[in-house]
């Protein structure tokens, strides 16, 4: 079977930092696959390349058979390929279901009444249907960042990725938004996940990634690669990391 | 609640944070909630210049009923110049600042100087230029190309005055529009278009919606500024209040209470604009 996301030799440099060196990736339908790594290691740089928020220099991204280069049709596969945010990034003028229904209705042009149908059922999903109709400056971190992936959700995407989901959350919140991205795997979602969650990619990731300089330095089983990594570098930063 | 002042130059800006809030909308609206959202005592200030122009030309009708009477027509003429040129400034202002936060190159460099020479000559000269210069210069073209309706063309004053007000201002509020989307998150934009949406839907549904919260203010004193400014019609006549003041007083000679009025005017109208601005500020309120 074809990957869904075929990633093939990605450079990217910002100026004279070059922060993609040459990254290969295949990513399987219904695959979990966490990248770890130092900050500055192109891990975010990688992901926002998937759906293009960030143009590569060289190379070839093929997102479920659409290749990104061709300008045409990115709207059309980021429609495919949710986003969450480490800052979140709910729209500030729209309560928590205005944020969902909004692209729905502009970009998969719902009706008001299907919007409104999907976004209450993804609310509930991720646990806050309560919250509807409350701005996201009156919801705690957690709970915006739920939103935001209901919000991405209501795209109905094909592939979900994850930029630092936690990082911006007081350590009470991260297990809520943890169980809502479990229940996705446990949906049989692909996702990719920049997270150092290593308690997620355990439970969850069927693959783990140490991304380095802007290179992959080890690919393998989470288990593996947190237990018994093979380079130097993998063990020195996981040193780091589990304290 | 937190106690708030009604004062205007210290409504907090309290829109861009929408982390750290997190102060509960209650269940009822209170009646002190209600009065710090829609109550504004700065309307008494409004009320007392109203009251002293209705009280001067209640008691002393000559000559002060005489000048209002006058110059009603330059009011009504002062007023749709300036509310016909901002609609017009607040439209092109908007395509100019999309222009100048654009990528595209040469519609950056044009947007740029038009902002720059817009700016750069006083809004008088402008006028001078719309209304005596240009259609001098059109009937020049008409001659020298034989074009009729060019040769004989005379500029509509007020026409020529709507043109020089919106191309000066235009480039005034353009600016304010750009400092407003770049005041927007850059998070923002990139959430709106990982949803799928394009440039132009994410402008119109997430970035100006909120941006517009941001420029309201500068816009608001934009407009004020505006309808002070339009006195300077008066010089390429256009018979607006000012133009007026200056017929009366020509004809009866009495300085004092003709600019006392017509200043008082100019005072009542502008004053009343900055308490609606005020107003459509706290309707449009992000509620936290």
């Amino acid at each position: 079977m074809k990957p869904i996301i075929h990633i093939e030799n990605v450079h990217k440099c910002f100026g004279n930092v070059h922060a993609l060196r040459g990254v290969s990736l295949d990513v399987e339908r219904g695959e979990v696959v966490v990248i770890i790594g130092p900050s500055g290691s192109g891990k975010s740089t990688l992901l926002r390349c998937i759906n293009r928020l960030e143009v590569f220099d060289e190379g070839m991204i093929v997102v479920d058979d659409i290749p990104l280069d061709s300008a045409e049709n990115i709207n059309a596969v980021r429609a495919e390929v949710g986003m969450v945010f480490q800052q979140f990034n709910l729209f500030p003028h729209l309560t928590a279901l205005g944020n969902v229904m909004l692209a729905q209705r502009v970009v998969r042009k719902r009706t008001r009444q299907e919007a409104e149908e999907i976004g209450l059922d993804l609310l509930r999903k991720v646990g806050i249907p309560e919250k509807a109709h409350c701005y996201p400056g009156q919801l705690s971190g957690g709970q915006q960042q739920r939103v935001a992936i209901a919000r991405a959700l209501a795209m109905n995407p094909k592939i979900m990725l994850f930029d630092e989901p936690t990082s911006a959350l007081d350590p009470e919140m991260i297990q809520e938004v943890l169980d809502v991205m479990l229940q996705l795997v446990r949906d049989g979602m692909t996702m990719v996940v920049v997270s150092h969650e290593m308690g997620f990619a355990r439970a969850a990731a069927n693959r783990a990634i140490l991304m380095d300089e802007g290179l992959i330095v080890e690919e393998a089983p989470p288990q593996i690669l947190f237990t018994n990594p093979k380079y130097e570098r993998t063990k020195a930063f996981l040193s780091k990391v589990l304290h | 609640m937190p106690i708030k002042f009604d004062l205007w130059w210290s409504k907090p800006m309290n829109m861009q944070d929408p982390i750290k809030t997190s102060v509960k909308e209650p269940a009822f609206v209170l009646p002190n909630a209600w009065r710090e959202r829609y109550f504004d005592p700065w309307w008494g200030l409004v009320a007392a210049v109203a009251t002293l122009i209705v009280l001067l030309v209640v008691t002393r009708p000559n000559p002060f009923l005489r000048i209002l009477v006058y110059a009603r027509d330059g009011i009504w003429v002062t007023i749709s110049v300036t509310v016909t040129a901002f609609l017009l400034i607040l439209i092109i202002g908007l395509i100019v600042a999309l222009g100048r936060l654009s990528r595209i190159k040469i519609l950056y460099g044009v947007m740029t100087i038009y902002v720059e020479v817009a700016r750069g000559i006083p809004l008088l000269v402008q006028l001078l230029f719309w209304y005596f210069a240009l259609p001098t210069v059109i009937q020049s073209i008409g001659a020298a190309l034989n074009i009729a309706a060019f040769r004989n063309y005379l500029a509509n004053p007020v026409l020529m005055a709507v043109l020089g007000l919106t191309f000066c201002y235009a480039a005034y509020i353009s600016e304010v529009y750009r400092a407003g989307i770049q005041s927007i998150s850059k998070g923002q934009m990139e959430a709106a278009r990982s949803l799928g949406m394009n440039y132009f839907q994410s402008m119109r549904y997430i970035i100006l919606p909120q941006a517009v919260r941001v420029v309201l203010p500068p816009v608001g004193n934009d407009f004020i500024s505006l309808l002070k400014d339009s006195s300077l019609v008066s010089v390429v006549a256009v018979a607006d209040l000012t133009r007026r003041g200056r017929e009366f007083m020509a004809a009866n000679f009495i300085p004092v209470e003709t600019w006392v009025m017509v200043a008082l005017i100019y005072l009542v109208m502008t004053l009343f604009s900055g308490r609606v601005v005020n107003w459509i500020e706290r309707k449009t309120r992000l509620e936290h």
